[in-house]
């Protein structure tokens, strides 16, 4: 049974990695802000919930996976309130999303 | 004795619904304090905690946000059946953002597009634009009474959010407003 857990809880923890990685490559390639605040995006959903469920699988106490639980539910409600207040205040100071037919112009403000 | 009564009993009568609230939140705030803390039985700690829940309760009655938008417990059945969806959606949109890129920017197109929502409550609204930016490759950028400004990293994920699906679902999750 606990090298289910193990194995299980491993497979979490290398495939949130592995997509934390991507989405760093993600950050680096996408062309501009509206579009890199989406691949940040990737940490702050399926890579939270799979590094810390991973995590809570491997822990050995009930009092540890609620720590870990409430870590999960406060970041499920306050990662989309980054996300759209950076997106909102971006919008209002009149930053224009990149578009591939203007390459170039796009990401000055 | 009468004269305690007399004092109690409007105030009692005038925030019977507040106090409903109030107690719920007191065995919320009580089992995450004992949860985190993990002491049971400690002779100080244990006290400290109790005033402390008390403390948050009388500071959430004092700001007046003991009520159904403040504290939705009607909707904790309804969320528990929309948050497996919600997670498959999360899943879905992760790998086609991951998809993208890999693909570089030529595979981008991105968009501001406008979705009409049928909610009623404020809440509904806060539920619906935080499950679209929760989906990575669209963020909410405004929120307007009937309407819901988002902007989409390509046309495929921008036609997930404008079929509706998830607008009907947090109706539905809303519920009687």
């Amino acid at each position: 049974m606990s090298l289910v857990l193990d194995l299980l809880s491993g497979l979490m923890l290398v495939s949130g990695a592995i997509l934390v990685v991507i989405s760093g490559v993600g950050l680096l390639r996408f062309p501009d802000f509206y579009s890199r605040i989406q691949a940040a995006g990737m940490t702050d959903t399926l890579c939270m919930i799979l590094i810390l469920g991973g995590l809570m699988l491997q822990a050995d106490s009930l009092g540890v996976v609620a720590k870990l639980l409430f870590t999960l539910v406060f970041l499920f409600f306050t990662a989309p309130a980054a996300s759209h207040a950076l997106t909102k205040t971006a919008r209002q100071c009149k930053l224009s999303p990149w578009r591939s037919d203007k390459e170039g112009d796009s990401s000055q403000p | 004795m009468n004269t305690a009564y007399a004092l109690i009993l409007p105030w009692l009568v005038k925030e019977l619904d507040v106090l409903k609230y109030a107690v719920s939140l007191t065995g919320i705030m009580a089992a995450i304090w004992l949860l985190l803390s993990g002491q049971w039985t400690h002779a100080i700690l244990v006290p400290l905690g109790g005033v402390s829940v008390a403390l948050t309760v009388y500071l959430a009655y004092r700001m007046r946000i003991l009520d159904r938008e403040g504290l939705p417990i009607h909707l904790l059945i309804p969320i528990l059946k929309y948050l497996p969806w919600l997670l498959m959606e999360v899943v879905k949109a992760n790998l086609v953002v991951a998809r993208h890129i890999v693909l570089g920017r030529k595979s981008l197109s991105p968009r501001i597009c406008r979705l009409d929502t049928t909610q009623e409550t404020d809440l509904g609204r806060v539920f619906l634009a935080n499950s679209i930016t929760l989906t990575p490759g669209t963020v909410t950028v405004y929120v307007r009474e009937k309407e819901v400004w988002f902007y989409a990293l390509t046309e495929e994920l921008e036609q997930g959010v404008l079929s509706g699906e998830m607008d009907r679902r947090v109706t539905r999750l809303e519920g009687e407003p």
